[in-house]
């Protein structure tokens, strides 16, 4: 789960992380007010949404005065802005963070992740930071300093310190260095993060460290136990077929194409969406319905895929090993009359009591298109839809 | 022989109690599985399935004799559950739970490091669907009927696309020795690795299959290890060509986000170390089968 900048700023801030004077604005008079605030000169006005490279994009300014904050904050509130990051819709902007302007003398990067080798959270840094993290592991390799922490220890002090001279940093700023890795590292370990991203982490002129942008994201399986994190949870940023499938216990990724399909288990998953690809279609969607799924969780997977108006035909392929064939035949059957179908429909049913939702598929008279294999419930798919899709 | 599970491994289901635990209890009972006992905190002394529930897992083992432990905790208890077995003596624990945190595994897998080799646990999952020796016996969720005994090994993440697998093999009357269900998650207590080594020990096996996807460095080593340290035949699939980068598919651990993670770059990287590649996840089958014929003629 993503949060807003300014909402990781406010945490990393409270572990002690040092960052820039700022406020939240949801109209251009708040943000005018913002500035005013700061003392009226100079101030950085930045869309808050969940993707990186919004500077490039146009969302991120400096300013001049309130009434400059004021032109551009309305310029900017309620359009959407699209990044490297997100889809061709952009992610929306409807909250604007504005801070005081800083005096840039070095720009860093520092990163935590999980590393998947170690299965350790893994600090990442570099002393040429502004870049994103993929651009710095591409273009300056050799920049990157990478540490691994191991979970028994914690963060150790002269890791720290290393990585502090391994920047470049002297005097003061070591000691601020390590505060700073310290902080990340403690936010990152007690809110069950999965990424603490500060780039740039810059060093002023008067050689202070302060952290000019900040980016969290946590693990969905921790939220449990994380109350104050779930409530950080911005649904306007959030695909609203994404959101409305997670509600209903459905993994969904909306994608380009125009076959829409619904599978049990995410390696299946994945592999049907390949194999549309080799028959010559395109996914319009991975969707995994996970185990026992009831024939109404069946019922929503359809209206999630038909939420997208590109899906052309809709492809059901199930191996049911926890699932039952028969209950995912009833809620095919209970689609048909309760969503309104007018596509064609291709379902594949293996596994247990396939025999008894099989049977069912065929008695129902409802149009729906069978399959016995993987390829050949692809090859259906591709070859039902519509001529004037096929064609393009 | 088989790997990790045979007809004589003593099972306790941890997590019996449940309706979920119960309904795949009595599955592997019906198929042959030696369960001999469950483990549900607070219902110790009472009776499921004809076998006796213990309240914690040191008595489960003394009472019982089990080497192996399957669970069906939620997520919130499955860390703590997967260290009790530990703790207790157990070998083999598979976990199917699915949504456990990421940093829970990481202190489970540091805690199991704590333990002499010879008394170590191997941990199968989480968020597997469990491992089978066909004919013998299993531990998890998956449809015993669709896998024949035979001597070609499966590997893989994801339940659902090794059934795919094995029915395929099923329907070209390719038999199975053990299939490993390594589950989804970016931390998991074994790697396709660990599971290749396993396969290249065991003699009832002949060859691997191995079903991977986008996400994560572990087909990357396993197929180093296979050229390196096997003399096994070992073919693959990797799941996901068409998935875009950045986005999580299903699995936790589904996700391309660093070099060498995506499809395309670890069907290159499998190649490079000799490893056949299904083109396509319906041409699994297929794969295995031209694997065998040129094993035979090489010998």
């Amino acid at each position: 789960m993503d949060i807003h900048e300014h909402q990781a700023k406010e945490i990393l801030a409270a572990f002690g992380v040092p960052v820039p004077t700022g406020g939240l604005a949801f109209s251009p008079e708040q943000a005018a007010f913002r500035c005013r605030e700061l003392g009226g000169g100079r101030c950085v006005v930045k869309a808050q949404v969940h993707s990186g490279g919004r500077g490039e994009a146009g969302g991120v300014k400096l300013c001049n005065g309130d009434a400059e904050v004021r032109d551009y904050a309305a310029k900017l509130l309620g359009t959407s802005i699209v990044t490297k990051q997100t889809t061709a819709q952009g992610k929306r902007v409807d909250r604007l963070w504005v801070e005081e302007a800083s005096q840039i003398a070095r720009e860093l990067y520092l990163g935590f992740v999980l590393d998947r080798k170690t299965e350790r959270i893994m600090i990442v840094a570099s002393g040429h930071g502004g870049m994103e993290i993929e651009d710095l592991a591409e273009n300056d390799p050799d920049s990157l300093i990478r540490m691994v922490i191991d979970p028994a220890a914690g963060l150790a002090e002269y890791q720290a310190r290393e990585l502090a001279f391994g920047l470049g940093l002297e005097g003061k700023q070591i000691g601020q260095m390590v505060t700073v890795l310290k902080a990340c590292y403690r936010a990152y370990r007690d809110l069950d993060a999965m990424m603490v991203e500060i780039n740039p982490l810059v060093v002023c002129e008067d050689g202070s460290l302060v952290a000019l942008d900040a980016k969290m994201s946590f693990d969905t399986n921790a939220l449990f136990r994380r109350p104050t994190v779930a409530a950080l949870r911005d649904p306007g940023q959030e695909d609203p077929r994404e959101s409305f499938a997670a509600n209903h216990g459905l993994a969904y990724v909306g994608l380009d194409g125009d076959i829409g399909c619904i599978i049990n288990g995410a390696g299946l998953a994945m592999a049907s969406m390949d194999m549309i690809q080799l028959a010559g279609g395109e996914p319009a969607n991975f969707l995994d319905i996970g185990g026992g799924a009831s024939p109404e969780r069946v019922c929503q997977a359809f209206r999630t895929v038909l939420s997208d108006c590109n899906v052309s035909v809709i492809l059901v392929n199930i191996f049911a090993g926890i699932n039952r064939c028969d209950w995912i035949a009833n809620g095919v059957i209970q689609a048909f009359k309760e969503v309104g179908i007018k596509i064609p429909v291709v379902v594949r049913l293996s596994g247990t009591n396939v025999e008894a939702g099989r049977k069912l598929i065929k008695e129902s008279g409802l149009p729906i298109i069978s399959a016995d294999t993987l390829a050949q419930a692809a090859e259906a798919a591709v070859g039902a839809r519509p001529p004037a899709i096929a064609a393009e | 022989m088989a790997i990790l599970i045979t007809e004589e491994t003593r099972v306790v289901v941890q997590g019996l109690s449940g309706r979920i635990g119960q309904f795949h209890a009595q599955e592997m009972i019906e198929y042959g599985t030696k369960v001999v006992a469950g483990v549900t905190p607070g219902k110790g002394g009472s009776t499921v399935l004809n076998r006796p529930v213990f309240n914690t897992m040191r008595e489960a083992v003394a009472e019982t004799g089990a080497e192996a432990s399957l669970l069906f905790v939620p997520p919130a208890g499955a860390a703590d559950a997967m260290m009790e077995a530990a703790e207790a003596g157990i070998r083999t624990a598979v976990c199917v739970t699915d949504g456990i945190p990421a940093q829970d595994m990481m202190r489970v897998k540091r805690f199991l490091r704590r333990f002499p080799r010879e008394r170590k646990m191997r941990l199968i999952g989480p968020n597997c669907a469990g491992i089978i020796s066909p004919g013998k016996g299993f531990m998890g969720i998956m449809p015993p009927h669709i896998y024949i005994p035979g001597r070609v090994g499966i590997v893989g993440r994801s339940g659902t696309l090794g059934y795919e697998a094995a029915s395929q093999m099923q329907s070209l009357g390719i038999g199975v020795s053990s299939s490993i269900g390594i589950g989804g998650d970016p931390i998991n207590g074994s790697s396709f690795r660990d599971i290749l080594e396993l396969f290249e020990a065991d003699p009832e096996t002949d060859a691997v299959m191995m079903i991977g996807e986008i996400g994560g460095p572990q087909e990357a080593e396993a197929a180093v290890f296979a050229r390196d340290h096997m003399t096994k035949p070992v073919a693959a699939y990797i799941a996901g060509l068409a998935a875009p980068k950045g986005r999580q598919m299903g699995h936790a651990g589904a996700i391309i986000s660093a070099f060498g993670e995506s499809a395309q770059e670890k069907v290159a990287l499998l190649s490079a170390c000799g490893i056949d590649v299904a083109p396509n996840p319906s041409a699994m089958g297929d794969t295995v089968a031209r694997m065998l014929s040129q094993t035979s003629k090489a010998a």
